[in-house]
């Protein structure tokens, strides 16, 4: 019959989340545990970061010569270039990319989701850095904190579509709900943003008879500065790779916990079947439900446990 | 989908009709916002006047705001939004129908601040086209996202407080465009001007029209 | 008849099991009902029942198990599911603003039905004359509960999922009630009733499940099944894979 071969599939696809780490969860076991490989890498990364940030600090502040024009001013250009590129193109990218693969059938997974929420997150403290770094860098060029230059006003606008990401994810819903949520609010970003910077170039450049602030940032890079530069963008991509792999298992956790109390709920709510409703949580062990345990199926098992 | 699009629309333009909660509220908070502006920026003539298309085009984010909500909350009640997932209606039909009511929503409103900005503000338009271009192309980006945004906060209890936070960023290009072609229309500027900005809000429009489309279903669906 | 293959179920659980956040609705139900039989559902508050419907209805998702609702999947076709299967809720999702004619109208074309039925099926319902031009926000909750059957009767589905029909009704709509969904069913659709009050219902019904704790937990039968249906039986080799589910089952 054909309504088998269909909902079969689509059984298999709910079952593609009961793999998912967080989900076999529970009180019962312990928190889903990180393969050995992952703590590793975890931890390599997060020392290459130190160490390459240590580098670029030291490079930038000390070796590198001041430039002919902006003097001093310019050993931003370790810092700033770098958190833009992690905060517009990694961070946004990544999360744009991850919400897509949620919400494509196919690879449906809540992996998926906790990874775009750990990027826009990670990717807000980044944008926040760029917005700073390219205030301060544009004080004394410009004259004012903020000179609403094309870049950055592009910067903060989608800031604030990651901010409102935050907020959504903040509801509380089940985690699909949630994710589904998410993953659209995150596709209607992406597709906003490459509007929004083209509007806001053409607002600034387009515009007549207003003084087009020439917010040339970029100073000319030659010898070690194009060095220190390069380094500084290996090491700040290390840093978000290492905040983004710490807050990806603090996602898996945090759902872990939820996923215990779903179990909890479900043996009391199948209890209501066997013994009359009581008012205290605890699950009373009523009389033996004549049912086998099924194979293979994570859920009943928690039952059949409680009912010997 | 088109037909399941004009009965829904139908059915939101016959709710607005019985209730004018657009006419009675959303419509005069508009002039109640470009009163506001007034205040903030006058009483000289010079900065109102400059200040025009701009006041106008933040005048009606607000408002379509307001027209949003509405739009979301009159299937709320009673579970009707239940009842529409149950009908079987094409979800797709469903978005533009609702889309569309709205956007009828928006241009009447749009009328009435028109008048408003050049009563009140003292703007005078030179160019009508440029005008109306901008008012219906804008219009439409603006219903587009905004039911879709509405879609998505529908079953959410703080939904008041969340869709102005996550719609308002996301038509600013919408604002931009409007602004620009609007000074364009008011000071009598070649139309070169303004066409970027027209591409700007046809290319906005089409992806959120495309988008909305194709997505409705699933976040009926979802939340 | 003594056709060789059994007829589809109108509706088919298999283990179904349904989440409303952290909460589950569903723990893991097994449930079949065949074309044209009326089947009672009953149970305490908060068993399931309504989660039970509204599952069938395709308004809640299905975590894990399988569903099969007039032999196709709900998620699948869902717009084809949805046409054909027809809700009574608690709520009668009806728009405040908008009269009763109106709100029916909307209604009845929204799922693709004859606009030619609705003057009938009004009449049935003894929505006429001054309540047609009656907005709905004045109706008082048996009359809502009127109009959304009069939606009911005039778009005919397949399958009737009727939640607490009989709650508000004053005696004659009662009897109304009762002789609608014989005539449903005399046309060939399926019924599925939750209700507190199942001595109301038996009558009409051929079978009465008990729903406790997002399962099922036991089944009887109230009229005892005509000689050419086959009779299911508990471990058939469609079931081996499920756990069987308790059954008390006497005739009554």
């Amino acid at each position: 019959m054909t309504s088998t071969v269909v909902t079969e599939r689509s059984d298999d696809r709910r079952r593609g989340d009961g793999a998912d780490p967080a989900r076999t969860g529970g009180p019962r076991n312990g928190p889903p545990a990180l393969s050995r490989g992952t703590v590793l890498a975890t931890r390599v990364v997060g020392v290459a970061a130190v160490v390459g940030v240590a580098f670029t600090v030291w490079l930038g502040l000390w070796v590198t010569p001041p430039d002919k024009v902006q003097g001093n001013l310019v050993r931003l250009v370790y810092i700033h270039p770098g958190v833009a590129w992690v905060a517009l193109y990694l961070a946004f990218g990544l999360a744009a990319v991850a919400s897509l693969l949620y919400l494509w059938p196919r690879t449906r997974s809540l992996f998926w989701d906790r990874l775009a929420a750990a990027a826009v997150e990670v990717g807000v403290v980044f944008n926040v850095c760029t917005l700073i770094s390219g205030s301060i860098w544009g004080r004394p060029t410009w004259g004012v904190w903020w000179a609403w230059d094309a870049r950055l006003t592009s910067t903060a606008a989608l800031l604030v579509l990651f901010l409102g990401y935050m907020a959504l994810r903040r509801v509380p819903a089940e985690p699909e709900v949630r994710a589904k949520r998410s993953a659209f609010a995150a596709l209607f970003a992406a597709l906003d943003v490459p509007i929004v910077h083209f509007s806001v170039v053409w607002w600034k450049t387009l515009h007549q008879g207003a003084t087009v602030l020439n917010a040339n940032l970029s100073p000319t890079i030659h010898g070690s500065m194009a060095w220190t530069l390069l380094l500084g963008f290996v090491a700040l991509t290390l840093v978000f790779v290492w905040m983004l792999l710490v807050r990806y298992r603090i996602g898996v956790l945090e759902d872990w916990v939820g996923s215990g109390e779903l179990d909890l709920a479900l043996r009391e709510r199948q209890a209501e079947g066997i013994a009359p409703p009581t008012a205290s949580a605890v699950v009373l062990p009523g009389p033996p439900v004549p049912s086998e345990t099924p194979a293979g199926r994570e859920v009943p098992r928690e039952i059949a446990e409680v009912a010997q | 989908m088109w037909r399941d699009a004009a009965l829904v629309a139908g059915k939101d333009l016959r709710i607005e009709a019985r209730s004018k909660v657009a006419l009675s509220q959303v419509a005069p908070f508009g002039i109640v916002a470009l009163g506001l502006f007034a205040f903030a920026l006058g009483p000289a003539r010079a900065p109102m006047v400059s200040g025009a298309p701009g006041l106008f085009w933040v005048a009606v984010l607000f408002s379509t705001v307001l027209a949003i909500q509405r739009s979301v909350s009159v299937e709320s009640a009673d579970g009707a939004r239940d009842g529409l997932r149950l009908s079987g209606l094409d979800p797709a039909g469903l978005f533009l129908g609702k889309a569309l009511a709205v956007a009828a929503q928006l241009v009447v409103l749009e009328l009435v601040l028109t008048v408003g900005v050049v009563l009140l503000y003292g703007a005078a338009v030179k160019t009508v086209w440029l005008i109306a271009a901008a008012c219906l192309l804008g219009t439409v980006g603006l219903a587009a996202a905004g039911t879709l945004y509405g879609a998505l906060s529908a079953g959410i209890r703080v939904r008041e407080t969340l869709l102005p936070f996550l719609l308002l960023p996301v038509v600013t290009p919408i604002l931009l465009a409007g602004t620009r072609i609007w000074q364009a229309g008011l000071a009598g500027g070649t139309p070169s001007d303004a066409t970027p900005w027209l591409h700007l809000l046809l290319a906005f429009d089409a992806v959120y029209l495309a988008v909305g489309v194709v997505v409705y279903g699933p976040i009926q669906e979802a939340t | 008849m003594a056709s060789a293959a059994p007829p589809t179920p109108a509706l088919s659980l298999r283990d179904v099991v349904a989440l409303s956040g952290r909460f589950p609705l569903l723990a893991g139900v097994d449930l079949e009902v065949d074309t044209g039989e009326v089947v009672l559902v009953e149970g305490p508050n908060g068993a399931g029942k309504t989660s039970l419907l509204r599952v069938a209805a395709g308004l809640v998702p299905v975590t894990s198990g399988r569903l099969t609702v007039l032999g196709l999947d709900p998620e699948r076709y869902r717009t084809a599911v949805r046409r054909r299967v027809g809700m009574l809720a608690h709520a009668s999702h009806l728009y405040d603003d908008l009269n009763v004619r109106e709100n029916v109208r909307f209604a009845v074309r929204a799922a693709g039905a004859d606009p030619g039925r609705i003057g009938p099926a009004c009449e049935r319902l003894g929505l006429t004359g001054r309540l047609l031009r009656t907005s709905a926000a004045k109706l008082s909750a048996g009359q809502r509960r009127r109009v959304a059957l009069a939606v009911l009767v005039a778009r005919a589905p397949d399958l009737w999922l009727l939640d607490e029909p009989h709650a508000g009704l004053d005696a004659s709509a009662r009897s109304l009630l009762d002789e609608l969904i014989g005539e449903a069913v005399a046309t060939g659709a399926t019924v599925v009733v939750a209700s507190h009050e199942p001595e109301l219902l038996e009558p009409l019904a051929d079978r009465s499940v008990t729903v406790n704790g997002g399962r099922v937990t036991g089944e009887r039968s109230i009229r005892s099944p005509a000689p050419d249906v086959p009779i299911r039986a508990v471990g058939s080799a469609e079931r081996a894979a499920g756990p069987p589910v308790e059954r008390v089952v006497h005739v009554a």
